[in-house]
């Protein structure tokens, strides 16, 4: 029934008197590393294609049989094929190997949100110290985009794009996907240069001596690492969520699979209702890990972030 | 002092009328930064369906005067933010007579309802796990299991919408899975209707809900802990207050605003989710005729839709920046203080 137990952060008491312990790192939080291990799968699935672990080329059309179920299953349905060991996941009714799709277009969808984010981040971070440092008109003005921009609908002005740019290209398509990931980390960086710029350390720098940009990157900068990192995995989330909505809409890039033109391409012949859940449940899956790993890694950030998170569970 | 003045008011009528011109500005600048002329291609493809149209160049040029096309591109912009205004948003190319503007008062309060029960319901339910999780009074074995309710956080709205309508209406045909209200049913103010509306209008709902809820949560908990710690907590339980009133007028209250800012600055974010949640349910709000229009390259249709989702989410957020006051009273927005 105690309101208010101010725990020092860093865990239980016995931790400080035993002394400094290594695995009392607040890295080591497991949400942020089962996030971490969900997402370097998917990262990793890349390599199968080029070290030759898996024929990749059978994610294009008519490379392998119609209408394969995945091979665990036991369908009684003579519209569907035997499955086969050769095709774990299954085939679609174009004839792509659904095993193949995904190892070449899972990865990928998560490589559009890292460009998509990275470069969203820089520029947050060029605009958010720069607000947050020089304030003035330029912060107000840096504010005033920022704040309107947020509430545009990203997804909505990108439908209109590739409804005239026919063929986005990967790289394109992530940095327009950039052009609506930078108010996010600019609004939260120039918070926290404001709030940190009257800390102590900072004014310690600033009186030995130390130019404005050592203060920002050497001093503030690893002290909002935590921050960044969680609005850079969120950055990343809604990047991929923007870029497989575009997709199912059958308006991302078209030469490459992924996960979200293979929903679309479902969707389109309609296997949902002629029963090919292997179809549709693939990318579903495989996007779900992906999300649910970049969340995992964000709320764990947040709570290395700010140490009270972590408290509440220990009552 | 928590008066709505007049400053603040004119500064969030400024925010809003910016947030619009930005949007606006997209719409006129995309098309015109695509190679190629987007009205010979869009007569070209109708040639291409109806087989042959009579007076195509006339056709080319009336569509180029209507779009402004004719002339220096700061004439055009003028132009255009003068129907903008006028909220003349001109004809559908694939319906031809039809107004965009009657396509979109058709499609949006489906959407406009939709999605705003969707974002109340799943605001005030995120907000309550979540102040509820952070809340120690609150019996351990609660706290633990509440967790649970946030599985699906994360996933996109239209791939719960996906397993929802698969499992929900093709396996286990509780629900329908297409459209807004039965076939028999007259629309209007009798119970068959209202009850068919719903009945269809769950499981979109449900899929907006249950996907978005535990962002809310997760923020209010990090709220509701910190607000724990603050001294006033501590001099209400000392005062011998209820604990549900000083959850609910202590904790809660004090935890909010920054949720409702949150809120307002992800709302963007749910339409846009939204419009894929109406496909993928065959909702004909404006997401289901936006998805028509992309594939009948209507491009008129898809910048009106698009211009008025942007009007909408402007609109909603600029609402609920005119209720901050209300609802922080803390705050003051008069220029002079402070």
């Amino acid at each position: 029934m105690s309101v208010a137990t101010a725990a020092p952060p860093g865990g239980s008491p016995d931790s400080t008197r035993r002394g400094l312990n290594t695995w009392d790192s607040p890295w080591l939080n497991v949400k942020f590393l089962l996030g971490l291990a969900m997402v370097a799968i998917i990262l990793l699935m890349a390599g199968a294609g080029p070290l030759g672990l898996y024929d990749t080329t059978r994610a294009r059309v008519a490379s392998a049989p119609l209408n394969l179920p995945p091979v665990w299953t036991n369908i009684d349905n003579p519209f569907f094929g035997e499955p086969d060991p050769e095709y774990p996941l299954g085939t679609d009714s174009d004839g792509r190997d659904l095993m193949a799709v995904l190892l070449v277009g899972a990865p990928r969808s998560l490589h559009i949100g890292l460009i998509a984010a990275g470069a969203g981040m820089l520029i947050g971070v060029v605009l958010g110290f720069s607000a947050g440092f020089i304030g003035g008109w330029w912060d107000a003005f840096v504010r005033t985009i920022s704040d309107s921009i947020i509430t545009i609908p990203a997804l909505a002005v990108l439908i209109v794009i590739s409804a005239f740019v026919k063929n986005l290209d990967v790289v394109i398509l992530a940095l327009l996907l950039a052009a609506f990931a930078w108010p996010g980390p600019t609004r939260l960086l120039r918070a926290q240069v404001l709030s940190m710029r009257e800390r102590g350390y900072v004014q310690m720098a600033r009186l030995s001596g130390a130019n404005t940009f050592s203060i920002l990157f050497r001093e503030m900068l690893p002290n909002m690492l935590p921050y960044l990192a969680a609005s850079m995995t969120g950055n990343v989330s809604a990047a991929i969520l923007a870029a497989t909505g575009l997709e199912a809409l059958g308006l991302g890039p078209t030469r490459i699979p992924t996960m979200g033109m293979t929903i679309y391409h479902a969707m389109y012949v309609s296997a949902l209702f002629r029963g090919m859940w292997w179809w549709w449940g693939m990318p579903i899956v495989a996007l779900v890990i992906v999300f649910t790993g970049l969340f995992l890694m964000t709320v764990g950030l947040d709570e290395i972030a700010n140490p009270r998170l972590r408290g509440v569970r220990e009552q | 002092m928590s008066e709505l003045t007049l400053g603040y008011f004119l500064r969030r009528l400024g925010m809003w009328l910016l947030t619009i011109w930005i949007g606006a500005t997209l719409i006129f600048t995309i098309p015109r930064l695509a190679p190629g002329d987007p009205i010979t291609a869009m007569v070209e493809r109708m040639i291409q369906q109806a087989g042959y149209i009579e007076n195509s160049a006339d056709l080319i040029e009336a569509w180029r005067a209507r779009f402004g096309l004719d002339g220096p591109w700061h004439v055009q912009y003028r132009n255009y933010l003068l129907s903008m205004v006028r909220v003349d948003l001109g004809y559908s190319l694939a319906n031809f007579p039809a107004r965009v503007t009657d396509i979109i008062g058709r499609s949006l309060p489906w959407t406009l309802g939709m999605v705003s029960i969707a974002t109340i319901l799943s605001f005030c339910a995120g907000n309550l796990i979540g102040a509820l999780m952070a809340w120690r009074r609150v019996p351990a074995a609660i706290r633990n299991i509440l967790p649970v309710s946030l599985t699906f956080t994360s996933i996109p709205f239209f791939m719960f919408g996906i397993l929802l309508i698969s499992f929900l209406a093709f396996k286990w045909k509780i629900f329908p899975a297409f459209g807004n209200y039965g076939r028999g049913v007259e629309p209007g103010w009798n119970l068959d209707f209202i009850l068919s509306v719903l009945h269809h209008g769950l499981l979109p709902v449900l899929s907006i809900v249950v996907t978005s809820m535990g962002f809310w949560a997760l923020g209010m908990r990090g709220m509701m802990v910190t607000t724990d710690g603050e001294d006033y907590m501590i001099l209400a339980n000392a005062k011998g207050l209820r604990s549900r009133r000083i959850f609910w007028f202590y904790g809660i209250r004090n935890s909010m605003l920054p949720q409702v800012t949150a809120l307002a600055l992800n709302l963007g974010a749910v339409a846009g989710g939204s419009l894929l949640v109406e496909l993928i349910f065959g909702y004909p709000g404006l997401g289901y005729f936006l998805y028509q229009a992309i594939i009948s390259a209507d491009y008129t249709v898809i910048q009106g839709i698009v211009f008025m989702l942007i009007v909408g989410v402007a609109t909603a957020v600029l609402i609920l920046d005119l209720l901050y006051p209300v609802i922080d009273p803390r705050i003051t927005y008069s220029k002079g203080q402070t």
